[in-house]
């Protein structure tokens, strides 16, 4: 009897070869669109946003290009949400992740055209998976206890993370900025205290990180451009009317006069507020929301400087930094905590006027002020950036240490190949390929190099038959160099990530075997 | 579509719009609904027992979905077909009664239609073949009855629970750390367990999952956990030996329901105005600070003084909670849900041993742990895993297990795994039909021939050859007169379910059979299917 059509009109099912075939191209395709970017001989890409502008970003972070792609293909989906996760929870690796994924997905597709059961597969790769972490594992070097040269592992791992992007030229210079700038957050990962503020202007070097904490706001008209020793007070309070908030109220007169009294008690009423807050003894006051001329002009007459409009993220950093309390009633002045700091003043960036609070109390927060030439260097200087500010700072929590350059995957792929050749069945096919997909990175690295991958990665892999190997591939020479010498190291946090959501994503994938995709939602005709 | 006529030669219209509408009657109604029913358990049959697949589903808005889980196929399925559309019911109910075997039910019910299917072609009646079925499914779940087994499980012991969730989990996607995960659903089970009464309320278990991490960071928290942080960002992170009030009034001025207005007119009463509005908030905050509390919880949201003033008098507060995470937050401090400041008071405090945010990867993301509560009573299950879909993939496994273990708590009675006890059933259905005189003996071996379908598809998704395997432990089990043979399916070297520890509890059996055979009867005694035309 002919199969009847139980789905809703225009939704589709396909089943198990062709389901297959179908996710895994979707899955490879994915890989290979990113697959250039990596290394550090990996170039960018350009994205051309649909919206309003046709905005242009370019770049080299996996997860950007990933996430501004419009996919129909459900596997890719998937792909693209590793690429994400990655970020949210390291923040580097984010183009590997998905290649390895895809690497994985390829070796998945000979054995199941050499009719390997997907389970079987399955079962392998998690045998593999789990014993290169473990290879992983022995391998890690760990420098916590020695200070100096945990420091030094930092600035490596920083310099490698640093050298697949456009920052890759002053990558020692940046490095050192990034370090220096995890190093003053002790271990905390809240990146949110260090602040990144672009300026288009000048070449990239000079950029440099502050110590203290820039606002980029300007400061109101008629007050002090410099302070020092100022007591700050950090608020989130209306400075325009304050409106009444009791439900219902609404103001009902009956004459002019009437209305003028009501306003003059308004003003009085702002003017006592202003006067409470000055009470604190400040002289500099920083509010959330906008601040009306009138205030304004009472703060400048008092001699306080007012900087109105800040936003949250900046209110909160300076509430940090400068130890103070965001505070919305002004009432008890005496156990309103106050921010302190040593200078407050004015200065240029380019063109730009910013406030500058220097020699605050708490040490943590700092500023890196990115100069580039244009806006497009500079978003992709800040992710870089980022990445590196990232890595760095889970590296502070886990201060397992590997090598960079192909190191590890070769490091996996021998162990793999051992359990390979000691498991029975057919999961050992599945336990091969795994090692093969892993060696697929460091040859795509050499690949993007220019260099004679197949040539490199033989080599290295007889290097890595002898004890201690410490070989990888040296992408700017061009041939197979000591990892430790060249100071590459990649942080095992990353590495770990990466070939656990890329197992589980191949994992997923190979799973299904068939997909049913709902009719499209119809939108509403407009016109 | 045949139409009758009177004297003068005009259709009679019963049905609105008569001529509109296709028609499909008697035996090929028939027919057509067993098809369709037959096509939508086709689907599902690839993803039963631990070697099945998983299906990809995208949803109109291109979301994808990955699911092993019957139930949540057949949901986001977007079927139109009417009697598709009973399938995807009964897994729903399956999935409400008993929480898991909800691919099983559906497997099931299409073997029982495509066997009726072949006893309507030898011409007995549907009617007929409805009751041989309903005699047969008595028969198998008295049977069902007679090899399960009881088993002890104590809060010292609970092994057996946890053997019975991995049985679960292992046909999952998460069946990588099934083990730890089948010990977490059944402490959760536990805890929350009101063993006297034999009854477990499974609102009272939060299962939570945040991105990032591996499946293995999956933990139980005797505790809750909530998506939100302090309201300000300058509130201790942690604090101690918390004394919680649980407010679902919001800290602002009160809004009276009955309309009402305040003129303003004068100066004077304008000045009154500000006052009281200030003299508000201090109040609310004073109240809190006179009962003892030291963390406010509360449903609403906090007018930026408030928030300041509750900061400032160290009482650090939680806004916009959800009324089912309040709720389950005042279960576990042993709290009172406060309605009106006016009404708080020190008893009606929760207790909590510590409350700590926590930040996770580098985004800002952060939670709210409630942890050594005064009354244990709620617990949280916060999975971690590598994407998305994962964490919704474990999530549903694991309200699988919990329901499992729930079940495992209400009646202790098990049934072996594997397909032995569908085997089983099935040899005991077969020798009781040639006890039937009349045609219903037909139909009762039919559904005797369906059971065994069961483990049959066992047998294909672990890549076995179903037949051969099916008739080997078939015969095994009669030979043997052991009822606990099943299909093999993890190459474990042995067939003996006991062995294998190999688990279902005996209610989701025994209902799986009664729900199936159920929804087949309704289907087969639709003759006349009327649906509009396409137009």
């Amino acid at each position: 009897m002919a199969a009847e059509n139980i789905f809703k009109g225009e939704a589709m099912e396909e089943k198990g070869e062709r389901a297959r075939l179908a996710s895994l191209i979707g899955g490879m395709a994915i890989a290979d669109l990113v697959k250039t970017t990596l290394g550090p001989k990996g170039m960018d890409k350009i994205l051309q946003s649909t919206g309003r502008g046709h905005e242009v970003t370019v770049t080299n972070d996996g997860a950007t290009i990933l996430k501004s792609l419009h996919i129909d293909n459900p596997a890719a989906k998937i792909l693209v949400d590793i690429s994400k996760v990655q970020d949210d929870e390291v923040g580097d690796g984010t183009t590997t992740v998905a290649v390895l994924a895809g690497e994985l997905l390829r070796e998945a597709e000979k054995l199941l055209a050499a009719k390997i059961h997907p389970i079987t597969i399955i079962a392998g790769f998690r045998m593999a998976a789990e014993c290169a972490l473990n290879a992983l594992l022995q391998k890690v070097v760990d420098n916590k206890e020695n200070e100096e040269k945990f420091k030094a592992d930092l600035m490596k791992i920083a310099r490698t993370t640093l050298s697949s992007k456009i920052l890759s030229q002053d990558k020692e210079y940046f490095a050192k900025l990034a370090v220096d700038a995890v190093m003053r957050l002790k271990g905390s990962t809240d990146l949110e205290a260090i602040q990144i503020i672009k300026k288009p202007g000048g070449s990239l070097t000079d950029s440099f990180l502050d110590e203290g904490f820039i606002l980029d706001k300007k400061i109101g008209v008629g007050q002090p451009k410099r302070i020092e020793n100022a007591k700050i007070l950090v608020a989130n309070t209306a400075m325009d009317t304050d409106k009444v908030k009791i439900y219902g109220a609404r103001v009902r007169v009956d004459s002019m006069s009437r209305v003028a009294e009501i306003e003059a008690a308004e003003k009085q009423k702002m003017k006592e507020k202003v006067d409470k807050i000055i009470a604190h003894g400040i002289n500099c006051f920083v509010n959330r929301q906008l601040i009306y001329n009138f205030p304004e002009e009472l703060f400048a007459n008092a001699g306080v400087l007012a900087i109105e409009h800040a936003d949250f993220d900046g209110i909160e950093r300076l509430a940090l930094v400068t130890g103070g309390e965001i505070a919305s009633t002004f009432d008890n002045p005496e156990s309103v905590k106050l921010g302190h700091c040593k200078l407050i003043e004015e200065i240029m960036i380019g063109e730009d006027k910013l406030i500058h609070f220097s020699g605050v109390e708490m040490g943590q927060a700092c500023t890196i002020v990115l100069r580039g030439a244009s806006h497009h260097v500079l978003d992709e200087a800040e992710r870089s950036l980022h990445d590196a500010l990232c890595v760095l700072s889970q590296t502070v929590n886990d201060s397992r240490v590997l090598l960079g350059g192909g190191w590890p995957e070769m490091v996996m792929a021998k162990e793999v190949d051992e359990l390979a050749r000691v498991t029975p069945g057919k999961k050992s096919h599945a336990i091969e390929a795994f090692s093969r997909a892993l060696v697929a990175i460091p040859t795509i690295i050499a690949d993007n190099a220019g260099l004679d991958s197949a040539e490199l990665v033989a080599q290295l892999r007889a290097e890595h038959y002898k004890e201690g190997c410490t070989a990888g591939i040296d992408a700017i020479s061009g041939s197979i160099g000591d990892m430790v010498e060249l100071g590459i190291s990649e942080a095992f946090k990353v590495k770990q990530a990466i070939l656990l959501s890329a197992t589980e994503a191949a994992e997923m994938i190979l799973r299904v075997d068939e997909i049913i995709t709902s009719a499209p939602r119809r939108r509403e005709d407009r016109m | 579509m045949a139409l009758a006529f009177d004297e003068f030669g005009r259709p009679f219209v019963i049905i609105k719009e008569q001529d509109q509408k296709v028609r499909l009657r008697g035996l090929d109604a028939q027919k057509a609904n067993i098809a369709a029913g037959m096509a939508v358990s086709r689907i599902l049959r690839t993803s039963l027992g631990p070697k099945g697949m998983d299906k990809m589903l995208q949803s109109p808005d291109g979301d994808v979905t990955i699911t092993n889980d019957g139930a949540t196929i057949l949901e986001q399925m977007d079927v139109d077909n009417q009697i598709a559309k009973l399938l995807v019911e009964l897994s729903r109910s399956q999935d409400y009664e008993i929480g898991d075997g909800t691919t099983g039910v559906v497997v099931l019910a299409g073997a029982l239609l495509e066997q009726a299917q072949k006893q309507l072609e030898r011409g007995i009646h549907p009617i007929r073949v409805a009751e041989g079925y309903e005699t047969a499914s008595r028969i198998a779940v008295e049977h069902l009855e007679k090899i399960a087994q009881k088993f002890d499980f104590g809060v010292n012991n609970i092994e057996p629970l946890v053997q019975t969730c991995m049985t679960t989990l292992s046909s999952k996607i998460v069946n990588r750390c099934k083990r730890s995960l089948a010990e977490i659903a059944v402490k959760a089970v536990l805890a929350v367990a009101d063993l006297e009464r034999k009854d477990v309320n499974l609102d009272l278990i939060k299962v939570d999952g945040k991105v990032g991490g591996k499946l293995e960071d999956t933990e139980l928290i005797y505790g809750i956990v909530v998506d939100k942080e302090m309201s300000h960002p300058q509130m201790p992170k942690q604090i101690e030996d918390a004394k919680i009030a649980i407010l679902t009034c919001p800290f602002e001025p009160p809004k009276p329901k009955t309309k009402h207005k305040v003129d303003i007119d004068t100066v004077e009463k304008f000045q009154t105005l500000r006052k009281q509005e200030q003299q508000y908030f201090d109040d609310m905050v004073q109240k809190c600070k006179d009962v003892g509390a030291t963390l406010v919880i509360c449903q609403w949201g906090f007018d930026d003084e408030a928030n300041h003033l509750l900061m400032h008098r160290n009482l650090p507060a939680v806004r916009w909670v959800g009324g089912v995470e309040l709720e389950l937050i005042a279960i576990a401090t042993g709290g009172r849900i406060v309605p009106r400041f006016q009404e708080l008071t020190s008893e009606k405090l929760g207790k909590a041993g510590l409350v700590r945010e926590k930040g996770f990867g580098t985004t800002k993301d952060k939670m709210l742990y409630v942890e050594h509560c005064a009354n244990s009573r709620a617990v949280t299950i916060f999975i971690r895993g590598g994407n998305k879909m994962m964490i919704e993939e474990t999530k549903r496994s694991i309200h699988d297990a919990l329901c499992v273990a729930r079940n495992l708590i209400r009646n202790n009675s098990i049934v072996y795994g594997g397909g032995s006890s569908e085997i089983s059933c099935s040899i005991s259905v077969e020798a009781a039909a040639d006890r039937y005189p009349g045609v219903e003996q037909y139909a009762i071996r039919a559904f005797a021939d369906a059971l065994d379908s069961v483990p049959m598809a066992l047998a294909e998704n672990s890549g076995l050859q179903p037949i051969e395997t099916l008739s080997a432990v078939k015969s095994q089990q009669i030979k043997e007169n052991n009822p606990y043979c099943g299909i093999d399916c993890n190459d474990a070297g042995t067939n003996d379910m006991r062995d294998q520890n190999v688990f279902e509890t005996l209610i989701g059996k025994q209902q799986q059979i009664l729900l199936a055979t159920q929804v087949v009867k309704m289907i087969l005694k639709i003759d006349d299917v009327i649906s509009p035309s396409e137009y």
